[in-house]
């Protein structure tokens, strides 16, 4: 099995104009995987499943996976307007201050693919996609018309986390009923209020627990239920 | 012939009914409630707190650490913990739980929380049949439902509480001789001291008449 | 025969539209019907609804709708720790709860490169091939009695499983919920006496498989309503992810315990059975020679088993925190391929906690066979598919 760079050459020299990253994984577990663009990412797809070397017929797994926008607070020097007494005599200079600022790298949603080989019985080859944000541009390339199996797995990523597969056959929710509105897998996802009986509540469900009985004034939280 | 293979398969049939009458291998049923079948050793149903002795409250091994509180997963476990301390097996001073209630109805017998409890505290029960009426009390078990005794431990689950029994006899043989040894040095040294004490008033009454003649002169 | 060949898919590949489900044109005069199969169903497996439109008997559309017992495991695992998502994976799919127990383990275990005893080894290929027979014979049982056996070869198969269970119930404490493999090994040890009781029952099995298979393996109503019905083409079989005995019947060589060598699968000897017509005889005939397959290793790790620690002594119970990375761990599960996607950031619970679940990857095909036959076929094709919704759904 060829190493993750050895898959980027063939890859680059292959597709023309694809773009590919290589991610290396930090822990022990040595599966690297490939970032593509998503651009050139069907064509990719489709050389690794037809080109005789890699013969990645198999597509294991489709996974989704949120990254939520990061609030970064540094310091930055800005050139700034300051007042100081040079040599006894006020004026209005310019300096280089520090100042802390907090800026919000934006997030993106993410879909894995796990690729193996059953003709040749080699694999994982992993590759991803990345979207360019969480809000509005959220489409990736569709993979089913290049591996069937990415068909309900796909519908089961676009449910959870609202990623829209273009050119899948037949995009609609798999897991939860057609008119649920919100995307229930990513990470600011707030669940709706069930907390009526929680005898044994903990933390995050204990505030929600108290706040609903707060609110509607009917609930059992530890407070009630001890004896 | 058409219908051979039918024939065959009922052929297997009859001879499992047939069988049924004659071999109990053949015959699987256990008529429930007349009849149980016994249930093995390992066997785990819901959590219940140990406790030594004959008095629940003052035998009670738990010493309200909430780990099995933390560590369970569907988080049924709710503990306060108490505001005086009673002695344990050993006499060391401990809290214990002023409320320790598992709700049965989320309970999932992992035994996880057995796993991770340092006191020998919590064990699995083998009991299950506990059905109520009062489907939000009534499978709310508090500490009093909850404590069982040690020797309820020994009938259903025999390997594992003498093994308990032993661990914690060790333990308690070895708190108990270090406690040997540290009045033995206490011992050792309060002679030391009264001896040196002996020694001391001497020198005090000694150096006393001197002082009490500088006073005179100021 | 091996997997189809890669000038064959590059062929394929030229023709658009070749892996969708072929359109099926309504011959008879009157209306089309269209009607929900479930999720109140005896034969759905579970809740599970089929949407299908009809033309007399005959499917024109199926549309299989599911997501009824969903209880977003997944999420749950990102808000627990590594340990207390082991018994939620019992719950998965709930008829073999050792095995999606390994998985996980093997997961994790990737994810933390940890080391596993070899006892502990041992002891885990034991029980998941009793798991596997268990699973296979309660499927077989159950296609059957749709089939019309009226429940005599399911309470056959039952009959067996329950001396597994009993086996499962002495060493794990639980039946079904066995939460017992751990990062490292296994819960507790196997004592001497429960490796002789697991010797007995092996001892009965082959004659219980002989006896199953004698029963209908030649039945005129079998054979008429599963020869030649369900036929599912490797190349579409591979194509669309399928995995498991249902590959293994549609002629494909891929079994992931050859294939990944995970655990010591390579100590022992055993056949993988595949099946020529790719139709629903050659799905149970593939799990019963799988059943003896599973017996063959069986005798042999009970009589290799060494002695020793089942569980790593450095392995952590409490406080696990493996290093920020990912790792895909993969068994051969008796449905399919059961795989556990990880994704840590360090912290005492998962960033990302993935199933990729057999049951469901293998009805995307589910549409593709039923086209064409009538309703009553429906629930055979299905019931060949071996799901559970626990999984599908999870």
């Amino acid at each position: 099995m060829k190493t993750v760079d050895e898959i980027k050459a063939a890859i680059e020299a292959a597709v023309r104009g694809a773009r590919v990253d290589v991610l290396t994984n930090p822990g022990p577990s040595g599966q690297h995987s490939l970032l593509l663009a998503t651009s050139t990412a069907a064509a990719v797809a489709r050389f690794l499943r037809d080109d005789p070397e890699f013969a990645l017929d198999f597509l294991s797994n489709v996974t989704g996976v949120d990254w939520p926008d990061k609030e970064i607070t540094e310091k930055v020097k800005v050139p700034k307007q300051v007042v100081k007494t040079v040599e006894g005599v006020e004026q209005t200079v310019e300096e280089m201050v520090e100042e802390t600022r907090k800026r919000v790298e934006p997030g993106c949603l993410e879909a894995v693919y796990h690729l193996y080989s059953m003709a040749k019985k080699q694999g994982p080859v992993v590759i991803r996609m990345r979207t360019a944000n969480r809000s509005d541009n959220v489409t990736l390339p569709s993979f089913t018309p290049i591996w069937r199996s990415a068909e309900l797995q796909e519908r089961e990523v676009f449910d959870l986390y609202g990623i829209v597969f273009g050119g899948h056959p037949d995009l609609r929710r798999i897991l939860m009923w057609d008119g649920f509105k919100d995307h229930p897998m990513r990470k600011d996802y707030i669940e709706p209020d069930d907390f009526e009986y929680e005898p044994t509540a903990h933390d995050e469900v204990l505030a929600r627990a108290q706040a609903q009985k707060a609110a509607t004034g009917m609930g059992i939280t530890p407070q009630e239920s001890g004896r | 012939m058409l219908g051979e293979g039918i024939l065959k398969g009922l052929s297997e049939t009859a001879k499992n009914f047939a069988g049924s009458f004659v071999s109990k291998e053949r015959l699987t049923t256990v008529e429930y409630p007349e009849e149980r079948a016994p249930l093995p050793e390992a066997t785990r149903v819901f959590p219940f707190l140990v406790y030594d002795g004959s008095d629940w409250q003052a035998g009670m091994r738990c010493v309200a650490c909430q780990i099995c509180e933390k560590e369970c997963p569907p988080k049924c476990i709710y503990i306060e913990k108490s505001k005086d301390k009673k002695p344990d097996y050993v006499g060391k001073m401990q809290i214990y739980p002023a409320r320790f209630e598992i709700d049965v109805s989320v309970c999932m017998s992992c035994q996880i929380c057995v796993e991770v409890c340092p006191f020998e505290a919590i064990k699995m029960d083998s009991e299950f049949e506990l059905s109520t009426d009062d489907r939000f009390g009534g499978l709310l078990h508090d500490r009093k439902r909850l404590a069982k005794s040690n020797e309820y431990y020994h009938s259903i689950h025999p390997t594992e509480a003498a093994e308990v029994d032993a661990r914690l006899a060790e333990e308690k043989a070895k708190v108990e001789a270090k406690a040997k040894a540290a009045a033995e040095a206490a011992a050792a040294k309060a002679t030391a001291s009264a001896k040196a004490a002996e020694v001391a008033p001497a020198a005090n009454a000694a150096s006393k008449p001197a002082g009490g003649a500088e006073e005179s002169k100021a | 025969m091996s997997a189809p060949t890669t000038d064959l898919s590059m062929q394929l590949a030229r023709q658009e539209g070749w892996n969708r489900p072929p359109v099926i044109e309504p011959g008879g005069e009157g209306e089309l019907l269209e009607l929900a199969m479930g999720p109140h169903h005896p034969s759905t497996h579970g809740v599970f609804r089929m949407d299908v439109v009809l033309d007399g008997e005959r499917v024109i559309k199926l549309k299989p709708v599911f997501g009824y017992l969903h209880r977003n495991h997944e999420k749950i695992a990102e808000n627990t720790s590594y340990l207390a998502s082991m018994p939620y994976t019992d719950r998965l799919d709930y008829f073999c709860s050792l095995t999606n127990n390994w998985a996980y383990a093997l997961a994790v275990e990737k994810l933390s490169a940890q080391a596993v005893p070899e006892r502990a080894e041992y002891l885990r290929v034991i029980l998941a091939e009793f798991t596997r027979i268990q699973n296979h014979a309660s499927t077989i049982g159950f296609l059957l009695q749709e089939m019309g056996a009226s429940g005599t070869p399911l309470m056959y198969a039952f009959r067996e499983r329950e001396k597994i269970l009993d086996l499962f119930e002495s060493l794990t404490g639980s039946r079904m919920m066995c939460n017992y493999m751990r990062f490292g090994g296994c819960r507790v040890d196997a004592s001497a006496a429960w490796l002789d009781a697991a010797r007995k029952v092996v001892s009965g099995l082959p004659e219980f498989v002989d006896e199953f298979e004698r029963f209908l393996r030649t039945n005129e109503i079998l054979m008429a309503r599963a020869q030649g019905m369900g036929v599912l083409r490797p190349e579409l079989a591979v194509n669309a992810g399928i995995t498991g005995p249902m590959l293994r019947a549609s002629g494909v060589n891929y079994d992931i315990r050859k294939v990944d060598h995970y655990g010591i699968y390579d100590r022992f000897k055993f056949r993988v059975p595949l099946g020529d017509h790719w139709d629903i005889y050659d799905r149970y005939m593939v799990r019963m020679l799988e059943m003896r397959e599973s017996i063959g290793i069986l005798e042999q790790a009970l009589k290799e088993i060494p002695g020793g620690p089942v569980m790593d002594p450095k392995a952590k119970i409490r406080g696990f925190r493996p290093k920020p990375g990912e790792a895909y761990g993969r068994i051969e599960g008796p449905k399919g391929e059961l795989g556990f996607y990880l994704i840590s950031d360090g912290s005492p619970n998962p960033y990302r906690y993935r199933v990729r679940p057999p049951s469901l990857i293998n009805l995307t095909v589910l549409e593709d066979m039923c086209l064409g036959h009538n309703v009553a076929d429906v629930v055979l094709i299905f019931g060949s598919v071996d799901i559970v919704l626990g999984e599908v759904d999870r």
